[in-house]
This record gives structure tokens, sequence and C-alpha cells, in this order.
């Protein structure tokens, strides 16, 4: 098989704010019809990393290469509107590009929504105003699709609604996702490649499916256990909690510089 | 027509407030009330300079006041204080210089209370061509850009991600900002200038259901403002500057009462 369109890629990018490594070391890809997922906790670095990916901001270090003419779609975490701008969610579908109005109401359509149209964007659920985005970004039909947690405040059924949305858009439109994840164990089942990060990449690796697992059924439901996964993480250090990191074989250094390679890899948890 | 002071008044009026209703809309939106504030302040320090290097007005006004706002961002990325309490620095302390600066010209005699609270009575013809040509270029400029204007006051990240070069939508704000003030600065002066941005515009949000719908009816309401202000004023022989400003704030207290949601809900059913 003929290797897939590389859409983006990380090479060793750092990001220096003030003196300080936001993120150092990253390294990953999005390709067409691929689904990536970031995980980490907060402050880890996921959201500098994929800044840098959509070219938000500038790394400090490294090289970041977008494919020509990429159209990218992007869902923020936060939408922030100011109450004085008047946008219904129809205006907001043609907030970076003109749409018609049949391929709007489909859109909307898509994402259950449509009875939203005149509704003002300001006044939607979190559910909802996901929906709204979702649909937005579909409507540009992207190359590349990148989420900022798209699930936070979203209930259980939400997020599982949302994950086959995600899913059917790649499926679709043949599009790369890149996905940032709030949680550190449960990632969207169709996710080809995990990404854990902290400060760095610490352990990447393809979910492991669980919808065949009878216990997980049972404490989920059929519809839930299909849409997400179990991420396993293999890391090879830990994130001690005054910063520094200890290595699997004893070592404790300031940062996860992986250059000096004093250790070599075993599995172990962050603390 | 024109020769009349009175018609003078009005038509320099109505082309000023045909151009605050979009802009300042964008100053509501983007929650730039004291930054527009501060750069109008920034104009007299603009008059000073001018009239000490001997250049022309307007240029050094518009000048002050990119100088002031490019200084402002220089200041906010070093973030030692906060933008609020550097935007009080920087207003008021323009002011200041400009007022000692004017002081030390013995030399120049220069109608300070016209600066400060305008003399829309005694704009000349060439003042109403200026008015009209800077404003028709900045309204061209804002219909132009309006997508990425609008992208960027929703999510800078998404504007820049996908495209809207969200930075050049800022540029574009505050020059244009800029040069409205330096046109209108003889109009309503340099203390009420950001009234008139951001009274229409706060005065059409409930009437709105859309951006665009918006800046037309800021604009509406700027002219209301304008021709009520100035009747007002002949009438009862107020300043006329401040009439105007407390005509624009009688309608934005209409606008609270509940027609606002009646004449919304006729202009949807028809």
């Amino acid at each position: 098989m003929a290797k897939k369109d590389l859409l983006v890629s990380l090479k060793n990018v750092g990001v220096e704010r003030d003196g300080k490594w936001l993120v150092r070391g990253v390294d990953f890809e999005v390709r067409r019809g691929e689904i990536v997922t970031l995980i980490g906790p907060n402050g880890s670095g996921k959201s500098t990393s994929v800044k840098c990916a959509l070219g938000v901001i500038d790394p400090t270090e490294g090289q970041v290469n977008r494919a020509t003419d990429l159209v990218v779609s992007y869902v923020p975490q936060k939408f922030n509107l100011d109450w004085t701008l008047p946008l219904s969610v129809k205006r907001l579908m043609n907030l970076t590009a003109h749409h018609s109005h049949a391929d709007i109401e489909e859109a909307l359509e898509q994402v259950g929504i449509a009875h939203l149209a005149d509704a003002e964007v300001s006044h939607l659920s979190g559910g909802e105003l996901q929906r709204a985005q979702l649909a937005r970004a579909m409507l540009r039909k992207p190359d590349l699709l990148v989420l900022d947690e798209p699930v936070q405040g979203v209930d259980f059924q939400g997020e599982v609604a949302l994950y086959e949305l995600i899913a059917h858009m790649r499926d679709h439109h043949n599009c790369g996702v890149l996905l940032i994840s709030h949680d550190l164990h449960v990632v969207m089942a169709a996710t080809d490649t995990v990404i854990c990060m902290n400060g760095h990449v610490c352990c990447r690796g393809a979910p492991k499916q669980v919808a065949q697992s009878a216990e997980y059924q049972q404490l989920f439901g059929v519809r839930r256990s299909e849409a997400l996964a179990i991420y396993d993480h293999q890391h090879d250090h830990t994130h001690l909690p005054d910063g520094r990191v200890k290595h699997a074989d004893g070592t404790i250094c300031e940062d996860c510089d992986h250059s000096h390679g004093a250790h070599d890899h075993k599995e172990h948890d962050h603390a | 027509m024109l020769d009349d002071f009175f018609v003078r008044a009005l038509v320099a009026g109505i082309g000023f407030a045909l151009v605050t209703g979009p802009l300042g809309a964008f100053v509501v939106w983007r929650r730039m009330a004291y930054f527009g504030d501060t750069m109008a302040h920034s104009a007299l320090l603009g008059v000073a300079i001018s009239l000490l290097l001997n250049i022309n007005m307007m240029v050094g006004v518009v000048a002050a006041a990119l100088l002031v706002s490019g200084a402002l961002l220089v200041l906010e990325k070093r973030g030692v204080f906060s933008s609020d309490a550097l935007l009080g620095i920087l207003s008021h302390s323009t002011l200041a210089l400009g007022l000692v600066l004017v002081g030390f010209m013995s030399w120049v005699r220069i109608d300070l209370m016209a600066l400060l609270f305008g003399d829309i009575l005694a704009v000349s013809k060439s003042d109403i061509a200026l008015i009209y040509g800077f404003g028709a270029l900045i309204l061209v400029g804002i219909a132009w850009g309006w997508r990425a204007l609008i992208a960027a006051t929703v999510n800078v990240e998404l504007a820049q991600a996908e495209g809207m070069h969200p930075q050049r939508a800022r540029i574009m704000l505050m020059v244009f900002l800029a040069i409205l003030i330096a046109v209108a600065m003889k109009i309503v002066g340099i203390l009420l200038i950001t009234a008139l941005l951001i009274i229409p515009a706060a005065a059409a949000r409930r009437l709105s259901a859309s951006p665009e719908q918006m800046v037309v009816i800021a604009s509406i309401i700027g002219v209301m403002a304008v021709v009520g202000g100035l009747n007002l004023s002949l009438l009862y022989d107020t300043p006329s500057g401040p009439s105007i400003v407390v005509a624009a704030l009688g309608l934005f207290l209409l606008s609270l009462t509940p027609l606002a949601v009646i004449w919304r809900k006729n202009t949807k059913a028809s």
C-alpha cells in the first residue's frame, strides 16, 4: 500500500516562553485518514504542540512541516464569545468561508442541531456548541481537522455521539484528525495513534479495543464501549512532584531530555 | 446649501456617525473601549507635536495615536503591569503631556476647549470633504476585510489556524481608529470621541440579530444622535458635542426598554 499523504509533521519541536520550556522534543505526524490523539495532564504541552502544528505559534526549535494548500478546520477548546456580538449558529457556519444555505442546513442536520440554526451561539450548551463547531469544521471540507478537548463539559451520551461524529467525518471526508483529550486512560476507539505528553512525548502507541470485554460493556453500555478505548501507558520514567524526572535506571534529571541516553525503555508510571 | 453653518454641522456629523457605527461595533465586541479612549487622548499630544515640528496636524495625530497603541502592545508583551493599568497610565499621561507642551508654546494660540470638546458648528467645507473622504476609505476597508475582522473577533486562534490573518485585522482596526480620531477631533472633541464609538453600537446590540445588522443599526442610531443632539443644542443653546452624546445616551436607554424586544420581534416576523 502506498504511503498515505503526510498532512503535518513535527520534528523535535520545542517552545520556550520566558526562559521556560513549555514543551520540548515533540515528534509526531498526521496522515490523511488517520486519527491521532494527544493525552497528558494539564500544562503538559498538548495545546502548545497542536498550536505549533497549526502554525498559530512558531516553535523556538525544531521543524513543523505542513502540506501545501492544506485546508484546516480548527475547533478550539474555549470560544469566549462576547455577548455584545450577535452571532447566530447559521452565521457561525460562515465564519471563515462562505457556504450555501443548503450545505449549512445539511451540516446542522448531520450533527443534530438543525433546530438551533437561528439560536445565538452564546446561548448554546456545551454539547450544542461542540456540535455547532463540528458542523462548521465539516463544512470547510478540511484535509486536517484539529480539535482541542472536544468532549470537555459534555455528558456521557454526548461524548459518545461526538466521537461517532468525528469518526464519521474521518470516514466520509478522508481527512486527518488531530485530537486533544482530557482523559488519560480512555480515548476515542477509532484513534490510530495515542501520544502521551508531559512536557515532551512520554510514550505513544495504539489504544486497546475494549468493546469485546463483557465487564466493560456492563459498566458503560454497549454503545459507549464501542466508541471508546483504553490506552495503556508504556513509560520509561516518572515525573516527580518537584518537576524533576526519575528514569527507569534510577537517575534523576531536571527534565526529560532524551538525548543523553542514560536510560533504556522499561515500563513505569507517573508518580 | 453648505453655506449655512448648521447644515454644515449636520452633514459633517452624519458622515462621522456613519463611520463610527461599524468601527464602534468592533470597539465594543473586542472590548477596546478604554483602548480607543487612550488613542483619542493621545491626539492632544499629536496636536502639540505637530505644532512644535510644524507638520500637518492630521499626520501628527495619526502618528501619535499609532505610537501610543504600539507602545501599549510592547508594554503588554513585557507583562509587568496589567493592560488596564497600562491604559490608565498612557491615557492620562499623553493627555497631560499634550496640555503641558501646548502650555509651553506661548507663540501659538490654540482653542483648547474646541480640541477637547469639539466645535462642530465651526466645521468648514474642507473639513466635510476630509470626513467623507477618509470615512469612505475606512468603510471600504472594513467591508473588504469583513470576514477576517469578524473571524478574528470571534476567536483569534481559530482565525489564525484557518488562514484569516487576525494580526492584520487588528492592525487595520488600529489604523482606522487613529484616522477617525484625527478627522473627528474637530467635531466632538478628544474627550467625547469614544462615547460616539461605543454608545450607538451598544444601543444597537439588543436590536440586532447578526453582526451585519448591528453595524448598520449602530450607524443609524449614530445619525439619529447627531441630528437630535444638534437640534437640541440649537433649541436650548447647549454645547453641541456634549448634546450629541446626551442624545446618544437617550437612545441607548431607550434600547434597554421592552421597546427593543418588540422592535426585534416585528423585524423578524416581516
